[in-house]
């Protein structure tokens, strides 16, 4: 199945790893990429300029009901749970934090996996709680592949090894590793 | 045809069921929302409630109608938080509010107002602004147990902090402790500040325009919408308004894309609050 659609999830530390994986994305990284990153509910969504501004792809916060394009990296607004639509756009909704988070890593990656199955990779990487567990499990269930970043290596491994046991057939990689990884699974 | 021809999981099919059956046995009108959403909320009741499937979910709904209120309660229900935002208190007391203050009379009409929030946030603006005296609310929601709990204005102590500090931020000029009783662990919000609120039930989906709306604030309803009955809704705000009346909406929610957009102007654009034309 080729690649449709790469989700990735961070907390504590996670600025930091996605500074090492995004910016190596080439310009034409030929499908949408969806992050949700745990911020603290403020309106104004800095991820975007920070990564706008060391990024070959294009960088915007994902607005509600936009249609999903490829090539860019979207972030989920701050205070808001980001949703995947069947139809290949984005939802946002203020349902109830999850796993004290909003936005939450679970609610990207299980209505991700329901519109892309197959076609979704999903990355867990650093953080200090469970978000993300169970939905790289929704997601490899749905036939995704799941990549976690390697335990030991990241900044807090809370995240990663809680990934790892919801969902063993995820693959544990090191950030130098993930890009790579990324590029093999595309189609150009 | 099997499911990978179809492409529509069983699970999808039941949801479509149910929210039909919804529809047809009592009215209730989730077939335009948001679908990723819905289905979030639906298989969370359907492990808190302890059902095996969505279609267990529908057969007992259908028959049996005390399920229907638990049921809504996973549908529509939003937790919210007093003057949530508080940069669009702080726009609406100061760029809107020099404006109503114009009419002799006003009608404020928070659509979807779940359990209060927001009506309480902006009952205390008005009374802070001296306007509570001609004003009548209108709160309306399609969630009976949700108006009840909007009416009773109670919510728990621990969440006090986090409206006092919102209130605070968004230009309070009184305090938000005169504006309520501590009860135990709850905050029970004085009478005065809704006895001039009509509660109602009220659908966006369903139900006709109200007349002759000042304000409307309907913050973070549109975006459990698809873009069909967004469109309806913000048509049926639209009509609601007077001319030059305002419309306030959440911060991630846009009339941008509305076919009813060229009712409305941006009045303060980054709070997205939007003013009625006069045309």
């Amino acid at each position: 199945m080729t690649l449709q659609a790469v989700v990735i999830g961070a907390s504590a530390g996670g600025v930091q790893a996605l500074s090492q994986v995004l910016p190596a994305l080439p310009a034409d990284f030929p499908v949408p990429i969806m992050v949700v990153v745990h911020i603290p509910p403020r309106r104004d969504n800095a991820l975007v300029d920070l990564f706008a501004r060391k990024c070959r792809l294009a960088v915007k916060e994902a607005e509600d009901k936009e249609p999903i394009a490829s090539g860019t990296i979207y972030f989920a607004p701050p205070d808001y749970h980001l949703l995947v639509e069947t139809g290949g756009t984005f939802a946002l909704s203020s349902d109830e934090t999850v796993n004290h988070s909003r936005p939450a890593i679970d609610v990207l990656f299980e209505s991700a996996a329901d519109a892309y199955g197959p076609g979704l990779v999903g990355i867990v990487m650093t953080g200090a709680n469970h978000d993300g567990a169970q939905g790289l499990r929704a997601l490899c269930a749905a036939g995704g592949q799941g990549i976690v970043q390697a335990p030991a290596t990241a900044e807090v491994a809370t995240m990663p090894e809680a990934a790892l046991a919801a969902c063993p057939a995820a693959r544990a990689m090191t950030l130098e590793e993930i890009e790579p990884a990324l590029e093999a699974m595309v189609e150009r | 045809m099997d499911a990978a021809v179809t492409g529509e999981s069983i699970e999808d099919i039941e949801i479509q069921l149910l929210l039909d059956a919804l529809y047809r046995h009592y009215h209730y009108d989730f077939r335009h929302y948001a679908r990723a959403s819905i289905k979030r909320r639906l298989l969370q009741a359907r492990t808190q409630l302890g059902y095996d499937s969505i279609s267990a979910i529908q057969s007992a709904v259908l028959h049996d109608e005390t399920i229907l209120p638990r049921l809504l309660n996973y549908l529509t229900v939003q937790v919210s938080e007093m003057f949530r935002d508080p940069s669009y208190f702080r726009a609406l007391r100061e760029k809107v509010i020099p404006h109503l203050r114009t009419y002799p009379s006003l009608k404020v009409w928070v659509a979807g107002c779940s359990n209060g929030e927001e009506l309480y946030s902006l009952a205390i603006l008005f009374a802070e602004e001296g306007l509570a005296e001609r004003t009548i609310f209108y709160a309306t929601d399609i969630n009976p147990a949700a108006l009840r709990a909007a009416q009773a204005g109670i919510y728990p102590l621990d969440r006090i902090r986090l409206f006092t500090e919102n209130h605070r931020l968004s230009g309070g000029h009184s305090s938000l402790s005169d504006h309520y009783t501590a009860d135990y662990d709850r905050a029970v919000f004085d009478k005065s500040l809704r006895e001039r609120t009509v509660f109602s039930d009220h659908s966006l989906v369903t139900d006709a325009a109200f007349g002759e709306m000042h304000l409307i604030s309907c913050r973070n309803v549109l975006i459990y919408f698809d873009r069909e009955l967004q469109d309806r809704v913000v048509g049926l705000f639209a009509e609601s308004l007077v001319r030059g009346g305002f419309l306030g909406i959440g911060s991630k929610e846009s009339l941008r894309f509305s076919a009813h957009a060229d009712h409305f102007a941006d009045f303060v654009g980054d709070e997205r609050i939007y003013r009625r034309n006069v045309r």
